[in-house]
């Protein structure tokens, strides 16, 4: 029994002081490299103007992507003096951003900007709003009535895939290789942003007579896109081009790249995070390119939401008012170009 | 290998005779599967099977993608045959991997993240044994708990960014060979042994089967039923701590959102391993084999370009089929030395 308490003391005794040393060993210096529009001294936009507030939402996904979205958007904010910034948790799912908004809605801000778990779901909540004389800016997933948003500003994931197998295709075409062995590494499948990635895809490489040999898809998470490659780069002993949907499950993909030993093809990342430009610029792995879908949209969307709130259009074009849709261009980041793209990284 | 449950000081009764030959059918079972896989490997890909460099590489890769989901069924197996379940486990090692990959746990080097993790797995493991036993709340629900916690304290620390290890000597655990085989390898070799001792051969092992198969009667043997609980959920939390730095080292980076699902992988190892849910009874080599079969699985499928879809609904058959298996000839067994 005595045994056994002092075994329990010493038990104890050793938590307390790790507990102790591992309190110390959280903290993570973010250096957040927010992607920020901050020029235009001339600009008639950019002089403080009427008071807006705008109300945020955007879901808390453990990803870099949406981290960087939320960063961007307050950071965006906060160049603003007249601009007052009202984030709201989104919560665990499409209900709780529900409930969540129609807290924001009652309390009265000019724009409401939200990236939706899920653009079908949301898209009463959208209506709920814009019926309530809110103008909604929607983020990256679409409402399915063009009645629930006032603007809409996403990513061309389709045009993403179109961009990535241009450039293997062109790549390849310059090398002379005539049947090339082409890998897949996709986000999660069910998503549709990862079939019309896949789609876009497919069709640009269909234009060289090419295709995909094998597609292993990953969780956008770097542990599993270290599983899916592995898998990959066994099933296919030789490889000659290999597309990522995103940088973020990519550092797993470039471990597994080295730990098999492999570089005889080259890849091309998708999304474009910084840690990706870094690596293209530095041309010493087999990352040669990423084609964007860049978290800047929501910088964007802030800046684009508060000329909304105060009426006025975007100075660069005739219409007195903000456009209601907005699709990025997925740009291929190569190391030519990889400087000018390296303050986007995220 | 033979000797899964048999406790070594119990004489050999007709009974645990025929629970051994059990455990031997079943294991034998698990290497049939495994055979039957190789071979339909062998008959739809031979381009590839025919070149033995790529066979050994196959092999060794299987394993060494078994490696981390390997040590934390070890612990699983544990917990369940204790009478338990740990639905926590694919948190843990997103915490200890999350909290191992600060930059300022990074500062302290190699060590102090190897520290960190099994530190914060046996902490976590800790409170979900203190939550169970001196709590009183069932397994499932403070594991369950466990796990949005975890996960979520985890997105907090991280910021919900994909943290990179930028230490060599972490790095380098995953290319690491010893003998022309991965560390990883071994290092799951290691636990595995580890773990079949500790079952089979101490009072520690002993006491956890007392324990899964009738706590009371246990605890009536003398058997501190709560504290012993305690430990097996610390057992498995070190295991996740374990598995964590695994992780980390084969992704070169921690984020809340790995390890994403281990638990189910986990227990669907175990159980078609032969450890039973309810507690009482499980090998450690049966688990091992069921993580083999999900590992030559995924192998088979991505060598045959087949999709992850279909590839799921043949893990649920074969964990299906499995149980059902063992159910159809433990029952044959019994009706035949009835005869």
């Amino acid at each position: 029994m005595s045994a056994l308490s002092r075994r329990r003391v010493l038990f104890g005794g050793a938590a307390v002081g790790a507990g102790a040393l591992l309190t110390a060993c959280t903290s993570n210096d973010p250096g957040t490299g927010a992607q920020v529009k901050t020029n235009a001294s001339g600009d008639a936009n950019a002089a403080p103007g009427q008071k807006v507030t705008i109300g945020f939402s955007a879901p808390a996904a453990d990803h870099g992507w949406i981290a960087a979205i939320t960063n961007n958007a307050k950071a965006q904010a906060a160049t603003y003096s007249d601009v007052e910034f009202k984030a709201v948790e989104a919560g665990a799912d499409a209900a709780a951003q529900r409930a969540a908004l129609s807290t924001l809605i009652a309390q009265k801000p000019t724009v409401i900007v939200m990236l939706p778990w899920d653009g079908k779901e949301l898209n009463a909540a959208g209506l709920e709003a814009m019926r309530a004389g809110i103008p909604v800016v929607n983020l990256d997933r679409a409402f399915p009535s063009a009645a629930a948003y006032r603007l809409q500003i996403k990513g061309d994931n389709y045009g993403m895939g179109l961009a990535a197998g241009q450039y293997i295709g062109e790549q390849l075409k310059t090398k002379g290789v005539t049947n090339p062995i082409i890998g897949e590494i996709p986000g999660i499948d069910s998503l549709e942003l990862t079939q019309e990635r896949t789609q876009g895809f497919n069709a640009a490489l269909a234009t060289y007579g090419f295709k995909v040999a094998n597609r292993r898809p990953a969780e956008f998470t770097a542990d599993s896109g270290q599983a899916a490659a592995t898998a990959l780069l066994q099933a296919l002993p030789k490889m000659d081009a290999l597309w990522n949907h995103d940088d973020d499950q990519g550092i797993g993909v470039l471990a597994a790249i080295k730990q098999a030993n492999r570089s005889e093809f080259f890849m091309v990342g998708g999304a474009g995070s910084k840690a990706a430009i870094d690596a293209i610029t530095a041309d010493n792995t087999v990352l040669k390119a990423t084609v964007t879908y860049s978290p800047s949209m929501a910088s964007s969307a802030v800046t684009l939401a508060r000329l909304i709130g105060q009426g006025k259009g975007m100075s660069d074009l005739v219409e007195l008012q903000v456009p209601k849709e907005i699709t990025l261009a997925s740009e291929t980041i190569t190391k030519a170009n990889a400087d000018k793209y390296a303050k986007l990284g995220f | 290998m033979i000797a899964q449950t048999a406790p070594p000081d119990v004489r050999p009764s007709p009974k645990s005779k025929r629970r051994l030959d059990d455990n031997t059918a079943r294991n034998l079972g698990l290497v049939g599967v495994l055979v039957v896989l190789v071979v339909i490997g062998i008959v739809t890909k031979p381009e590839l099977y025919s070149d033995p460099t790529w066979v050994r590489n196959n092999v060794l890769t299987i394993l060494q993608q078994a490696s981390a989901i390997g040590v934390v069924t070890v612990g699983m197996t544990f917990v369940i045959i204790g009478g338990g379940i740990d639905l926590s486990v694919g948190a843990i090692i997103a915490l200890a991997g999350v909290w191992a990959t600060t930059l300022a746990t990074q500062s302290h080097g190699a060590a102090g993240m190897i520290f960190t993790a099994l530190v914060v797995g046996i902490a976590v493991g800790l409170i979900n044994g203190v939550l169970i036993s001196y709590g009183r709340l069932v397994p499932f629900i403070a594991t369950l708990a466990m796990l949005v916690s975890a996960r979520g304290l985890a997105a907090q620390i991280s910021g919900k960014q994909t943290q990179v290890s930028a230490n060599d000597t972490i790095n380098s655990i995953a290319t690491t060979k010893l003998l022309g085989v991965p560390l990883l390898v071994w290092i799951l070799a290691l636990v595995v042994a580890a773990g079949w001792v500790l079952l089979n051969r101490t009072t520690f092992g002993r006491r956890t089967v007392a324990v899964g198969g009738n706590p009371e009667a246990a605890r009536l043997a003398g058997i501190n039923v709560k504290w012993h609980t305690v430990l097996l959920y610390a057992l498995s939390g070190l295991c996740c701590g374990l598995a964590a730095i695994m992780l980390t080292s084969q992704a070169t980076s921690a984020q809340a959102a790995m390890a994403n699902l281990y638990e189910l992988d986990a227990i669907a190892a175990a159980i078609i391993g032969g450890t039973l849910l309810s507690g009482g009874r499980g090998t450690i080599v049966g688990a091992l084999f069921g993580v083999l079969v999900f590992s030559t699985i995924t192998n088979l499928f991505a060598i045959n370009n087949l999709s992850t879809e279909v590839q799921n609904m043949v893990k649920g058959g074969i964990i299906v089929a499995a149980v059902l298996i063992q159910q159809f000839r433990y029952r044959s067994l019994t009706q035949l030395l009835k005869r």
